[in-house]
């Protein structure tokens, strides 16, 4: 089972985030289940949703409590919620913001976890860029598509134009990929840098 | 409804029953065919304004609709009286469900009909004032809201009955009733409360609204009739004397509710998508105390400790009734 | 066909192809997306005929329900918590006048203290109305029961919830088989009632039955559930020979032909239980799970047979009678006859605090030593309580209490415990 957590506001998607998560997976024959942490409807506020998938049945309910990977729509979240709680020191790490991991100011907090699976993306920059709004949910699925490698972009590339349909699914299949690409160099970057 | 000549000399007094009309002219009730959609045999008290009001809406109702009538009841009186376990005195499809839920019925029973295409089946639906004017206020809005194709009929005889004659959001004011004592310095239901539910229909803007009594059975009949030949929400709302609730000899329920009319407290007319279409005047205007004393419900007002203040604030209010309505015909008002 | 759809859009288009002629409800969470779907299909005619009805509250809503089907049309609505309690005088109405009228209940709290979250106390506060009650374990048995629920409700003149539990399963997005149209219409036949409001064979329905009648017409709505202990697991059987899915029926075990230890549940909680159980087995425990699908009418006998050769029932629980104790666990213990058996009760989940495979491991951990207590409150926060206790006994007006323990929790945001 792959468990992933996603946290931002409200307004920015986060919900619809883990719905196209567990329809991508859903596309690619296994079994998909994404709900959010619940609350009334409230623009701006700290939003939790949840996605898991297994190549066997899903019985559980509960919220994701050990994430295998941890998406973070809106980096003011940090240091406010406890955004890591139960991400096992495999996780991966996908943070949207222009700026590098390393200057996220978590200190040490990360020093157990693997480097390459701790990630950032400029996904609001993107979707600004390619939806001419501040929506970054589906760029960050191309992101964590890249990062993971747990979907496929064709998977994740037909979830989102199922979602969002017409020209508005295009663009944001656009920034999807772009995201993907974004995070699919970075990655190699770090491997060539590695490897030197 | 055509006018007609009549000669006064054949009954010797301004009483002119339906023998004197033409055969066309006469009430439904008149027919030998009449449908008795409530029939003979409920258990209603002597000289009961609400079974009278509702044998000649009902029958008029099936008159308009050719027999295709669905009722549904509020709990109260008239529910009790008809229904002892295990008789009924319905002859129509008649279903009550609770006390404040009659609109709210009344709407699936339209729904129903409707989603099964039996087009012309009609729903009138029937309560208390209990059940109109409070408990059942909210599903009447509702109702309204939706213009759903509901005839509702209130016969408000201004209380609770059914329960003891509690004080309902129809009471008058300075009627005594077992919630609104006459004790104290303001005996009865005091001043300044109370709901007008026709005017609150009215401003729904729902395609009828009209008030009747019991006192004209003609002008009930036909305004029911009329009620039917729109579609859509419709409120009649009918002044129905209680003898036990108000005090009042059973001989004397017609009486009393002509007086209603004639004194102006009670208001007759008809609106339609929420203005007034037509009154019935008043030809013989009388003051509010011939009406009142005729019922123990206002004895506090008359007797010992007389109450004159209370019978004049009572008196502004027909009047006021009096002109917002119109209810003294013009040429009344010319002849002295 | 199996989609990956959301729980609410499930049931809505189960609903839909039941072919319902009237549907009415009124909006409250979580059953909102249910209703906006069903509304959205009557809107644009993809359901039709069928009139859907914007009323103006949920007393309303039943009641349009009662008026609909007394003249013969299949009703539907669907509500939760305060909705519930709302149109309860309407709900035992419906039940007294059997109306099969079927309802979704998206199971939630009920407040004061306003609560949105899922628990089962709305469920548990109507059990006794003569409707029948049903539980969903998950978003294709919540889906699958509606078309078994119209079918149940219409041949015993009962009505039918389907209760689903808030926002755990009503809005959580997972693959769902749905039906298809030529299957619901050979499974559920056209409503043919008992009783109808007709203007060709017209009958008063409605009547006031006084206490030279009443017991025995108490007793006859108590007959016809009876009725339904053996039409459930019917129904369900044969739409398992449609299908090849187990979905409804009475109770549901789980691993508990040699279980030392039973867990009893409810509702979406089972999906975790089985799980944690799973994992408990592995470790050599003999552990089981029982699910109750249908609450009401109580399934006594398949229950007792279920657990007869348990040494332990723990009863998990999402609601709880404020100054007793466990709800389902007094229908449990008397049809287990607990003297030989030890009976435990775990309250969980209460508005909405999510149970989690952890706790549920450690209770089974603390049940394998035999040290659960009777009743438990499960990730109960102790200290807060008792300093809201030691706030209320120094003080008299020690201010609102909810409001004291969220203070002393400084919740900000939805935090997950780990």
């Amino acid at each position: 089972m792959f468990q992933i957590r996603i946290h931002g506001r409200g307004g920015q998607g986060v919900v619809t985030a883990a719905e196209i998560l567990s329809v991508a997976a859903f596309d690619e024959g296994r079994h998909a289940q994404a709900f959010p942490s619940f609350g009334s409807e409230r623009t701006g506020a700290p939003v939790v949703s949840f996605c898991r998938f297994d190549d066997r049945e899903i019985r559980t309910h509960e919220p994701v409590m050990e994430p295998d990977a941890v998406i973070i729509q809106d980096v003011t979240l940090i240091h406010q919620v406890d955004l890591f709680s139960g991400l096992s020191s495999d996780g991966y790490v996908l943070i949207n913001t222009s700026n590098g991991f390393s200057d996220l100011g978590f200190g040490d907090f990360f020093d157990h976890y693997c480097p390459e699976r701790l990630m950032t993306c400029p996904a609001t920059e993107i979707a600004l860029e390619h939806l001419g709004r501040p929506l970054p949910n589906a760029a960050l699925l191309g992101g964590f598509a890249a990062l993971t490698g747990e979907l496929t972009w064709d998977a994740i590339d037909k979830a989102v134009r199922e979602h969002f349909s017409g020209p508005v699914g295009e663009r944001n299949a656009i920034a999807a990929k772009a995201a993907f690409d974004y995070v699919d160099s970075k990655i190699k970057e770090t491997a060539r840098a590695s490897t030197n | 409804m055509t006018s007609q000549r009549v000669h006064f000399y054949q009954v010797g007094s301004f009483a002119v029953g339906n023998r004197l009309l033409n055969e066309e002219e006469r009430t439904i009730q008149a027919q030998a065919d009449r449908t008795n959609s409530i029939d003979s045999g409920h258990r209603a008290c002597q000289g009961c304004g609400e079974a009278l009001g509702a044998r000649y809406a009902l029958d008029a109702a099936m008159r308009a609709t050719n027999g295709q009538v669905v009722a549904v009841n509020a709990t109260g009186c008239l529910e009790v009286f008809s229904t002892p376990y295990p008789e009924t005195s319905w002859r129509i499809p008649w279903l009550h469900s609770l006390f404040g839920n009659a609109p709210a019925v009344a709407t699936g029973v339209a729904a129903a009909l409707r989603a099964k295409g039996k087009k012309d089946v009609r729903v009138v639906a029937q309560a208390g004032d209990g059940g109109t004017v409070d408990i059942g206020f909210g599903c009447l809005s509702g109702m309204f809201e939706r213009n759903d194709d509901v005839l509702f009929i209130c016969y408000d005889n201004e209380g609770y009955m059914n329960t003891g004659v509690q004080r309902s959001g129809a009471t008058p004011p300075a009627a005594r009733t077992a919630t609104t004592e006459a004790v104290g310095p303001e005996p009865g239901n005091v001043f300044g409360q109370g709901k007008d539910v026709p005017r609150i229909a009215m401003a729904h803007d729902i395609p009828y609204v009209a008030t009747a009594t019991v006192a004209d059975l003609h002008d009930l009949e036909r305004k029911v009739e009329r009620a039917m030949e729109f579609h859509g929400a419709r409120y009649l709302h009918v002044l129905v004397p209680c003898p036990l609730g108000w005090g009042s000899p059973s001989s004397e329920t017609i009486h009393i509710a002509r007086l209603a009319q004639e004194s102006g407290l009670f208001p007759v007319f008809e609106a339609e998508y929420g203005v007034v279409t037509s009154v019935s005047h008043i030809r013989r205007p009388v003051p509010v105390e011939e009406y009142l004393s005729r019922q123990r419900r206002f004895n506090h007002l008359f007797g010992a400790n007389p109450r004159p203040d209370i019978v004049a604030h009572l008196q502004a209010m027909a009047d006021e009734n009096i002109a917002r309505y119109g209810l003294i015909a013009p040429e009344m008002e010319h002849s002295s | 066909m199996l989609r990956q759809i959301e729980g609410s859009k499930a049931i809505a288009e189960t609903v839909a192809l039941c072919r319902p002629e009237v549907v009415c409800a009124y909006p409250i969470s979580p059953q909102t997306h249910i209703i906006e779907a069903v509304g959205a299909m009557v809107k644009e005619g993809t359901l039709a005929p069928c009139e859907f009805i914007n009323v103006e509250s949920e007393f309303a809503a039943m009641s349009v329900a009662i008026g609909a089907s007394a003249t013969g049309a299949r009703a539907y609505t669907a509500t939760a918590s305060q909705g519930l309690l709302f149109m309860m005088e309407a709900v035992y109405n419906a039940a007294g006048l059997g109306l099969p009228i079927v309802m979704t209940l998206a199971n939630r709290a009920i407040g004061a203290p306003i609560n949105i979250w899922n628990d089962h106390s709305d469920a548990m506060a109507v059990r006794d109305s003569g409707w029948i009650q049903l539980f969903a374990e998950s978003n294709q048995e919540a889906s699958d029961l509606h078309v078994q629920a119209f079918r149940l409700a219409e041949e015993l003149s009962v009505p039918v919830m389907v209760c689903v539990d808030g926002f755990i399963l009503t809005h959580a997005v997972e693959g769902v088989d749905l039906l298809d149209q030529s299957f619901v219409d050979a499974f559920l036949p056209p409503y043919e009632p008992r009783q109808m409001l007709d203007t060709e064979a017209p009958v008063s329905i409605g009547a006031m039955v006084g206490p030279e009648a009443f017991e025995e017409v108490r007793y006859l709505a108590h007959l016809r559930q009876l009725d339904a202990l053996e039409r459930i697991p019917a129904i369900a059987s044969e739409f398992f020979e449609a299908t090849g899915r187990e979905s409804g029926g009475l109770v549901r075990p789980y691993r508990t032909d040699d279980a030392d230890t039973v867990i009893v549940a409810m509702g979406s909680v089972l999906g975790t239980l089985k799980d944690a159980v799973d994992a408990r087995r592995d470790l050599g425990e003999r552990v089981g799970v029982l699910g109750v699908t249908s609450f009401r009418p109580f399934p006594s006998e398949a229950v007792r047979d279920a657990l007869a050769s348990a040494r332990q029932v723990v009863v998990i629980e999402k609601a709880f009678s404020i100054g007793a104790g466990g709800v389902l666990s007094n229908d449990i213990a008397i049809a287990i006859h607990h003297e030989q058996t030890l009976l435990r009760t775990v309250v969980a989940g209460l508005g909405g605090r999510a149970i989690t495979r952890r706790s549920l491991e450690k209770v089974l951990e603390e049940a394998s030593r035999d040290e659960l207590a009777t009743l438990t409150f499960l990730d109960l926060d102790r200290d807060a309580v008792d300093r809201e206790r030691a706030r209320m006994q120094a003080t008299r007006r020690s201010g609102p209490s909810a409001e004291n323990l969220l203070r002393d929790r400084a919740t900000v945001a939805p935090k997950v415990r780990a």
